[in-house]
């Protein structure tokens, strides 16, 4: 089904929450039906909205985390605090509403019809909107090649750890632990550097395309970092979550 | 609290502009210097929404929205252009 | 008024006991956040002057050193941000604005607040007098954070905390009130948070 175009204004929408299951101890997985969603993009964000009884509203972003033509869903880190995700993650049951407005966004996005290489730099709860493109790479079919480097805590913090384990040839994962890895640890250590990308990322001249997407400081590193190894800048696209 | 970046105000762009604006590429008025708005850098926590050019730091637009009128300066932008929507969102 | 999403509360009540220290529609904090429209500037402290102008002309300008040697004030007051939070209890080191403006002969109703990274805020000059205002340079008893406005800010408590200019490098004497950054766009001319005057014409 086309999508539509999007002339419309948004419009906020109460959907009903069918599910939320949890990805790790402070991250949880929402899935949505909005009564009219239009379809999305991989890489797109929808607008939540909560309202108290008093009146007071809170409104937050978050990266859609399902592929486009699947069950809506968002994926929400618990921030410490945080005014809207300690509700979303602690709170918030299945048969409840939530008031969203969607899809937003039309720069980060990506779709199966470039063929680039595609290299994928996640931080943390940045790897959500990654999650979306590598989702819609395999539900299109597609081939490009594709390359996931996600850089988390531990590796209980690790969201969707199973699924990205079940990534065969055409999708490289690559996982570094910042500040503890498990006995046996394979992976890398330590936060992303130059070295570690130098080692990770698809070479410039194979024309990729990458993604970088978490916390600030760490999207700012990395994409001066790829500047650094030869890649244009209008070939990264960054979308920064503020820190803390 | 760290600035963010243009993607990071795309619903409050659809609001103003009527139309998705995150991939519309801006100009500075001060350096000159074009890069598509989602790489501006935003301030958001401030009593209004502050965005600067990521090369000059010149501020480009302040959103503010007052009893429920969102007011928009964007004095700061020499040009702003969005490519006609290819009919997907 | 959109539907209410079951269970949600905000911020955290104010506790009873401080009922009277919170103007109308604030939430108490025990953080304090970090609100800026642009990157932290950070003046060495040997460049840093704060002055007092009138009319385009420098009346009076103090370099780092002679601000210090000034008589200074601990003060520990409650703050109000037009954003909804309130911090209490806050305690400050700073010269009050008395003491500045006594060295000046000129006189003005009206003063706007000038600072590094271009931000201004205007105030009625009887507010940053008559002991209550500071350009304050210490916070919680060390040297005030480049977050938080340091080496300098100005300190006003009794109106919301956007008056409080960081990064304060000196105050414009005028005769008539011009708004400033945040007030150019709708916020209160005045602000005085117990009247919830946030934007013009509350």
């Amino acid at each position: 089904m086309e999508t539509t175009a999007v002339r419309r204004r948004l419009t906020w929408q109460a959907a009903a929450v069918t599910s939320i299951a949890r990805e790790t101890a402070s991250v949880v997985t929402i899935e949505l039906e909005p009564p009219d969603w239009p379809g999305h993009l991989a890489g797109q964000h929808l607008d939540v909205r909560l309202t108290a009884e008093d009146g007071y509203t809170a409104e937050r972003s978050y990266s859609i985390a399902s592929a486009p033509n699947e069950q809506l869903a968002i994926t929400v880190e618990r921030l410490e605090n945080g005014e809207v995700s300690p509700y979303l993650t602690e709170e918030l049951r299945a048969g409840d509403q939530l008031e969203l407005r969607g899809p937003i966004g039309g720069y980060f996005v990506w779709e199966p019809t470039d063929d680039s290489p595609l290299m994928l730099i996640a931080g943390g709860s940045g790897v959500v909107p990654l999650r979306s493109m590598l989702r819609h790479r395999l539900r299109a079919g597609s081939d490009v090649p594709a390359r996931l480097l996600y850089s988390s805590r531990t590796l209980p913090d690790v969201i969707y750890r199973g699924e990205l384990d079940q990534y065969g040839d055409g999708v490289r994962v690559i996982c570094t632990l910042t500040r503890s890895q498990p006995p046996g640890w394979t992976g890398y250590s330590g936060r992303v550097n130059t070295a570690m990308l130098a080692e990770t990322v698809w070479p410039a001249s194979q024309h990729p395309l990458a993604f970088v997407c978490g916390p600030t400081t760490f999207v700012e590193a990395v994409a001066e970092n790829l500047i650094g190894l030869g890649y244009p800048s209008e070939r990264i696209k960054t979308e920064r979550f503020g820190g803390t | 609290m760290d600035a963010v970046d243009g993607n990071a105000i795309g619903g409050l762009l659809i609001d103003v502009f009527g139309t998705e604006m995150t991939a519309a590429n801006s100009t500075c008025g001060t350096c000159g210097t074009g890069r598509p708005v989602a790489e501006l850098v935003v301030y958001r926590r401030a009593p209004g929404t502050v965005v600067r050019c990521r090369t000059c730091g010149s501020v480009l637009m302040v959103f503010v929205k007052v009893h429920g009128v969102t007011c928009v300066d964007l004095d700061g932008l020499a040009s702003l252009s969005q490519l006609v929507a290819r009919g997907d969102s | 008024m959109s539907p209410v999403s079951r269970g949600f509360r905000g911020r955290s009540r104010v506790p009873a006991e401080e009922e009277d220290r919170v103007p109308p529609g604030q939430h108490v904090t025990k953080d304090f956040p970090v609100l800026s429209a642009g990157p932290t500037p950070h003046t060495p402290l040997p460049e840093w002057t704060f002055s007092i102008t009138q009319g385009g002309d420098t009346l009076k300008s103090w370099t780092w050193r002679e601000l210090q040697a000034l008589p200074a004030e601990t003060v520990t007051v409650d703050i109000h941000c037009v954003t909804r939070w309130s911090k209490l209890g806050t305690q400050w080191r700073g010269v009050p604005v008395d003491t500045l403006l006594d060295q000046v002969a000129a006189d003005a109703p009206y003063v706007l607040a000038f600072c590094d990274g271009g931000y201004t805020t205007n105030l009625p000059t009887e507010d940053v007098t008559g002991g209550r205002a500071w350009v304050a340079f210490g916070y919680d008893g060390e040297p005030l954070p480049p977050e938080h406005g340091g080496p300098a800010r100005l300190l006003v408590p009794h109106l919301y905390f956007w008056k409080s200019a960081k990064w304060v490098r000196g105050l414009e004497l005028r005769d008539h009130d011009a708004p400033g950054f945040w007030e150019t766009y709708g916020y209160h001319m005045y602000g005085d948070p117990w009247k919830q005057q946030r934007y013009a014409g509350d």
